[in-house]
């Protein structure tokens, strides 16, 4: 429970999906322009993340790891494929049930929702989970050893996502009222202000837990 | 001959180095591009990866684009993409391994890579292969180039090499010059970036 608990804060703080590793910059970008849509697209990725990092878990350790399937055979390299697919699968499923209960949430997040399919956040955490799992629980605080600490680790990134986006999008509508260069107004200072905020959570980097 | 190298191919290819890059301008496959560029060796050999998946899927996507049902062409081309970047992440593995190592996870996250999947949604569900083989080259290239750039700047700066031989002379460190441990951090690449799209967004406007 504790390593849990460890997982879930490092992975909002620490290991911060857009600030350490820069994953999911994309959308990140595009729909960081006003809070309300940022926080839809935040929650939707944090829920698939929710649901498709445990079910490649379960993947990695029953059909793709070492000796899982068949005894002596390794089928590690068709990761990248069945990954892709329990992600796009799941990313449909999630545009349905949006279209259905929030239809202006629907239009708002437009073309970007069906993009979550390939979001590099979701990818990203289900590739770091399958390096994960192959470290020393006893050792690593970053060990990944059990369905529940997949759930943790999905959480937990899944906030610190929606954190960063909401975030730059607050920025974003308040620096709609300043004087940027011309050139560099847009997706230039927007850049350029991700980087400041990504200063700004290195100093978590220290954190012990 | 002269048809395969139309004005119009000619553009085909050119336009995405510069004028469209996909980077500074169609704001696509940002993750990678700041991910990997601490050093040059890695940012090249993500550059040329991503060329050749794009250049790839792009000629395969568009060879069977009329066979694909509208509806799930997602899928399929998700997994044309998939297929390539399992072949280029294992001959990675095998040839240059080190490098494999240090791209850890970004070898996988090509495929997610917004260009891929803009490129094929965009230029060869509508075009025959030779023009989309172009396009992906040119736009795998335009990707390389801004990679290049920033992990020139960064390793010149944070580790005073290039490509892992010193550039910068000892007598400089003696004199009192020292790295700028700020470069290797990942906030840096961000903010190179910025300042990347600031002067090509200044020098465009220029020309036009």
């Amino acid at each position: 429970m504790e390593h849990m608990i460890s997982l879930f804060v490092r992975s909002i703080f620490v290991d911060n999906m857009i600030f350490a590793f820069f994953l999911g910059m994309c959308s990140y970008l595009a729909v960081s322009k006003n809070v309300k849509t940022a926080f839809g697209l935040g929650v939707a990725v944090t829920f698939v993340l929710l649901v498709t990092v445990p079910a490649d878990y379960a993947l990695q350790m029953y059909v793709l790891g070492p000796n899982a399937l068949v005894e002596g055979v390794d089928l590690t390299f068709l990761a990248f494929i069945l990954f892709i697919a329990v992600i796009a699968g799941i990313v449909q499923l999630v545009e349905m049930v949006v279209e259905r209960f929030s239809p202006s949430l629907y239009a708002a997040l437009g073309i970007f929702l069906p993009l979550i399919a390939v979001n590099c956040a979701i990818m990203g955490a289900s590739l770091f989970m399958q390096q994960r799992v192959q470290m020393d629980p006893e050792t690593s605080t970053q060990a990944i050893s059990c369905v529940g600490d997949a759930i943790a680790y999905a959480l937990g990134s899944g906030i610190g996502w929606l954190l960063a986006i909401v975030g730059l999008a607050a920025i974003r509508e308040k620096m709609a009222y300043t004087d940027v260069p011309k050139p560099l107004q847009g997706l230039g200072i927007t850049f350029i202000t991700v980087g400041l905020m990504a200063m700004a959570f290195m100093c978590f980097s220290g954190l012990n837990i | 001959m002269s048809k395969l190298f139309s004005n119009e191919n000619k553009a085909v290819f050119s336009n995405p180095l510069n004028l469209n890059n996909p980077i500074a301008v169609q704001v696509l496959g940002i993750c990678s591009a700041l991910a990997v560029t601490s050093q040059l060796e890695p940012a090249i050999v993500m550059g040329l990866s991503v060329t050749i998946i794009t250049a790839f899927s792009n000629v395969i996507i568009s060879l069977i684009r009329k066979t694909i049902p509208n509806r799930i062409r997602i899928i399929v081309q998700l997994v044309v993409v998939a297929a390539l970047v399992t072949i280029v992440a294992q001959i990675l593995k095998a040839f240059a391994y080190d490098v494999s190592v240090q791209l850890s996870v970004y070898v996988g996250l090509i495929i997610t890579n917004c260009i891929l999947m803009g490129r094929l949604e965009a230029f060869a569900m509508q075009n025959g292969p030779w023009e989309s083989f172009l396009d992906g080259i040119g736009n795998g290239l335009g990707y390389a180039l801004i990679l290049v750039i920033v992990g020139f700047i960064r390793e010149l700066l944070g580790f005073g090499t290039l490509l892992g031989f010193q550039i910068v002379p000892d007598c400089v460190y003696n004199a009192g010059y020292m790295n700028n441990g700020m470069m290797t951090m990942p906030a840096m690449s961000l903010i190179i970036v910025g300042c990347v799209i600031w002067a090509h967004r200044s020098i465009n406007k220029e020309e036009k």
